[in-house]
């Protein structure tokens, strides 16, 4: 008889580095909400302090990393054969 | 400069190109050459709806009004997609297996399948839709124009009225072509997915090619263009804080609940696994389409008369500039991203509105328990059809009323906040089983009615709807209720006062309502089934018990999902319940199925109604979710149970099967007993006959006489010896033995047993005689005789060259314990079994001189005494441990 899968409390290393993985996937968008905000902090209408083109730099940098960050991690995502039937 | 009619022709073309794209995809999805449609890059692509003529014209107005803010459209999205593991995944999951149809569906669906809330939700979505769809039309229209200008005509309101509403004719034509063909069962139209990923693709180009024009063929470089930017009024960072984080978290979350992002993220989800895909490819396409937008903004700031419309940059600048081809492609671009978000808010709404409002007011006119008759499908489709022609109609009544001038990015966002209501009851209801349907309809309602008041009568302009007077001073002069300063809060701007207020009062009155009120037995399952998607749980049924007649729903499924499919889902189900025929037997798991199917068509209240025709009074009660619970608990308990058991079974059957090789093994043995002890009684018997007729026929010395009776007497003391055994095992086995219960010490036993088995035997025997002292209460003589046993059968069979037996005295878990050691060969493991049998004998050894009966007596003498005598195992030799009986 097929014993009734019981909830792991350990797993073996790769497992435990995909669960690990699946942490940055959520801690990520709060890591990217948070740098699309530095900005923020900058000093307003100041001559001497960054401008609009030192934002849209520093922006579109964040947002490629991001994007870089996200795409390497799904792929590791991706060869979990058992994403579908994940537990938490 | 370029001929208008040479732009009909062009956009003519390109509509016709859409045409036979659209149409090639869905032949091809038709005859299952399909596959290619279904790639993550598709469903990429697809989801750029998001970028529409707003994006196109209107990022690059908004840059030039309003710096870096622009970005906050895209950056909420981003975080968004980057987050799929929280939100998206779940969303796409439970679509999946609800057979979500749309937005108003998810939230019907999951509070019940409430019909009011499936109004209520799809009301909103067209009101907020509405001012986007004029924003299309005015942007399209607007494009028009300034071709027109271009080659020499400048239009009037009249002439601008006209091109919109052309655009919206054809475009509802489009929508209705390839948007309500047929009615898929899972709400899925290829044919339009298609159009839009061509269309994703020539906007991105076009935008990007602007962008390049200007940067290299203008500025001169990526350097220089740096250095315009910094000599431009836009270069100073002057970022107001509220709108930044504002209006990113309207962005995300308008990107989740705006119905077109749901029908393409959701709804025409074909594989779970493209959303992995998309999560980093479409903040990558989103990336790319906001790259340029500053660039064109400042050059075009720096190029154009202080009076042109910054909205148009995109197109003016290449105009203006000369280049006509890229100012052509540039039309096409923000034709593509009108048109494409056209034509999907157009089929995420009629969905809506036909499977929440028109179906429901149809099936309830016909009143309670009429069957459903007529074909429901034509009813659907028809009710598509209309759906289209009149969102598309709202958009340009909106657009005739606003006056077609505001900026695209302040009608847009009017649009996000009016969509964001519905964002507390979905995230609450995926995510907190506690959500109910009176909380959700309270905070929508309540979010709607202050996004109305503060935000989209506004929007209108002063005195069109809500008079200068109300503006001013509030409602019947209540100050507290100013549509742009509500509670008295003023000198917020006015696009946040009505975010933070709509959202804020719609996630308190969501949150405490629910609370306050107790959720139905429908909402409670469904509020499960969302909630724990991923846990794979069976679920409760809806349907407890059924009355309907097989033959009453197949008909009705098959006017809802077309006889070829309704027929297929009957025949399946029927062989899978071993029945012959389309009609398989209504239980409450098939009624189950076949509601949820209904649903991918009508919708979930919808569906669960008509079924409820069928299935009267049956449905689920808050008793029912508690014996499913128990249920569940006791399926749990069976299930442990019959572990357990099976376990115990597995025991069982080992141990048969030990017994099982003992007794083959012991049979063999017995057989070869027999022989032996006919053998073993002949032998004597001979030598006694032989020797006895001997002696009858006299004349022998005396010498010799002596001899032969000898042997005739040590003969007949084997045959008696024998006798004895077999006699005192049997009286053992029968339990007629009387105990002679004594005191007495272990080493005195040993030094009986010793001096008796030993006496003149070539082996040592290694003795601790410390702990000997210990005095038993038993039958001391029988005890001595298991012992004797014991050491004369080493002495017997050790094959040491010097045998050693150790006996040891010690104290185990089992209580005081002789060990009988010797350092031989020990006993083979096969054999270990079968050595306490009677009758066994491991080695037909004449000198062993016994019937292979010893070790049974010991055995039998220990059990009556209350011991036990065992083999122990891997010890270096043969090893016997005697369990001492009576010991103090």
């Amino acid at each position: 008889m097929v014993k009734a899968p019981a909830k792991l409390t350990f797993l073996e290393r790769a497992g435990y580095r995909r669960r690990r993985m699946r942490d940055v996937a959520r801690v990520l968008p709060l890591i990217g909400a948070l740098l699309f905000c530095v900005p923020l902090l900058w000093p307003r209408k100041s001559p001497y302090g960054p401008g609009t083109a030192d934002a849209m730099i520093y922006l579109f940098v964040v947002w490629s990393v991001l994007i870089g960050l996200n795409a390497l991690l799904t792929r590791y995502l991706g060869q979990d054969a058992d994403h579908k039937t994940e537990t938490q | 400069m370029a001929s208008f009619n040479v732009l009909i022709a062009v956009a003519l073309f390109y509509a016709v190109l859409l045409f036979v794209i659209a149409f090639a995809a869905e032949r091809s999805a038709e005859k299952g050459r399909g596959g290619w449609l279904r790639s993550p890059l598709i469903y990429t692509l697809s989801l750029s709806i998001y970028c529409t003529a707003w994006t196109f014209y209107g990022a690059v107005g908004y840059a030039a009004r309003s710096g870096l803010e622009f970005l906050t459209i895209y950056l909420g999205p981003t975080i968004v997609m980057i987050g799929w593991w929280w939100i998206l995944r779940k969303l796409v999951r439970i679509g999946r297996s609800q057979r979500i149809t749309s937005i108003a569906d998810l939230v019907s669906s999951r509070f019940g399948k409430s019909t009011s809330l499936g109004v209520i939700v799809t009301l909103l979505m067209v009101l907020a839709a509405t001012p986007y769809l004029a924003l299309q039309l005015q942007s399209v229209t607007q494009s028009f124009a300034v071709f027109a200008a271009a080659s020499g005509h400048q239009w009037e309101g009249q002439d601008l009225a006209r091109v919109a509403l052309w655009v919206a004719v054809g475009l509802a034509i489009f929508t209705i072509l390839f948007g309500t063909r047929n009615l898929d069962a899972n709400e899925r139209h290829h044919g339009i997915v298609m159009a839009i990923a061509v269309e994703a693709v020539v906007k991105l180009f076009a935008l990007v090619a602007v962008g390049v024009f200007v940067i290299w063929g203008v500025a001169g470089g990526p350097s220089q263009m740096i250095d315009m930017i910094d000599a431009s009024p836009l270069s100073q960072w002057d970022q107001s804080t509220a709108r930044w984080v504002g209006l990113t978290f309207l962005s995300g979350a308008a990107f989740l609940t705006l119905p077109r992002m749901f029908q393409v993220l959701v709804v025409e989800n074909a594989d779970e696994d493209h959303l992995r895909t998309a999560s980093w490819a479409f903040p990558l396409y989103l990336l790319a389409m906001s790259l340029f937008v500053v660039p064109i903004a400042v050059v075009g700031l720096d190029l154009l008369s202080i009076g042109a419309n910054p909205d148009l940059f995109v197109l003016t600048l290449p105009l203006s500039l000369g280049h006509n081809g890229l100012a052509m492609l540039s039309f096409l671009g923000g034709f593509s991203s009108a048109t494409s978000m056209v034509i999907v808010a157009t089929i995420a709404l009629a969905t809506m509105i036909s499977n929440h409002i028109v179906t429901p007011i149809w099936l309830s006119s016909r009143g309670p328990g009429a069957v459903v008759s007529g074909d429901v499908r034509q009813l659907v489709i028809g009710a598509r059809r209309l759906a289209i022609g009149g969102v598309l109609f709202l958009g340009y009544v909106y657009y005739r009323l606003s006056g077609g001038g505001a900026a695209l990015a302040a009608i847009g966002l009017i649009s996000f906040t009016g969509a964001v209501q519905v964002l507390p009851a979905m995230i609450g209801g995926i995510f907190w089983r506690g959500a109910t349907r009176l909380g959700a309809i309270a905070g929508i309602l309540v979010g709607l009615v202050v996004w109305l008041w503060t935000l989209f009568l506004p929007s209108f302009g002063p005195d069109a709807v809500i008079p200068v007077e109300v503006m001013y001073n509030g409602p019947f002069g209540l100050g507290f209720l100013r549509p742009e300063a509500l509670f008295n809060i003023t000198g917020m701007d006015r696009q946040i006062h009505a975010i933070m207020w709509s959202v804020t009062l719609n996630s308190i009155f969501f949150f405490f309502v629910s609370v306050l009120t107790f959720p139905r037995p429908l909402e409670r399952l469904q509020g499960a089934q969302f909630v724990n998607v991923f846990e794979h749980s069976e679920g409760a049924r809806a349907w407890t018990t059924s009355t309907a007649e097989a033959e009453d729903l197949l008909i009705m499924a098959q006017r809802i999902l077309g006889s070829a499919e309704a027929q297929d889902l009957f025949l399946i189900e029927a062989q899978r319940q071993g029945k012959q025929g389309y009609l398989p037997e209504v239980t409450p798991d098939f009624v189950q199925v076949l509601e949820r199917e209904l649903a991918g068509s009508v919708g979930a209240a919808t569906a669960h109604a008509m079924v409820g025709q069928f299935v009267q009074g049956a449905s689920v009660s808050v008793e029912d979710l508690i014996a499913v619970a128990d249920e569940a608990a006791q399926i749990l308990e069976y299930s442990n149970r019959l572990e357990a058991k099976s376990a115990e079974q597995e025991r069982t059957a080992r141990q048969l099967r030990e017994a099982n090789e003992k007794l083959t093994a012991l049979s063999i043995q017995k057989d070869a007993f027999l022989s032996q002890i006919s053998h073993e009684l002949r032998t004597p018997m001979t030598s006694i006959r032989a020797f006895s007729e001997i002696l009858g026929e006299g004349g022998m010395t005396p010498d010799q006489l002596t001899r032969y009776s000898g042997i005739i007497h040590t003969e007949a003391v084997r045959l008696t010896r024998l006798l004895d055994d077999l006699l005192d095992l049997s009286v053992l086995e029968n339990g007629q033995v009387t105990l002679n219960i004594q005191r007495g010490t272990v080493r005195d036993m040993l030094d009986r047993a010793v001096s008796a088995a030993a006496a003149g035997k070539a082996m040592t025997i290694l003795r601790k005689l410390g702990d000997e002292a210990l005095v038993l209460e038993t039958d001391v003589d029988r005890l001595t005789q298991v012992f004797i046993n014991l050491i004369s059968n080493a002495q017997k069979y050790c094959d040491a060259d010097r045998p050693v037996l150790r006996i040891d005295l010690h104290r185990a878990s089992a209580g005081w314990v002789l060990d009988f050691t010797d350092n031989g060969s020990g006993i083979p493991k096969q054999s270990q079994q079968v050595i306490f049998e009677k009758f066994s004998r491991l080695t037909d050894h004449r000198k062993a001189g016994g019937a292979g009966l010893g070790l049974a007596i010991c055995r039998e003498i220990m059990v009556r005494l209350g011991g036990e005598i065992s083999y122990l195992p891997g010890q270096g030799g043969a090893a016997f441990r005697v369990v001492l009986p009576g010991a103090h």
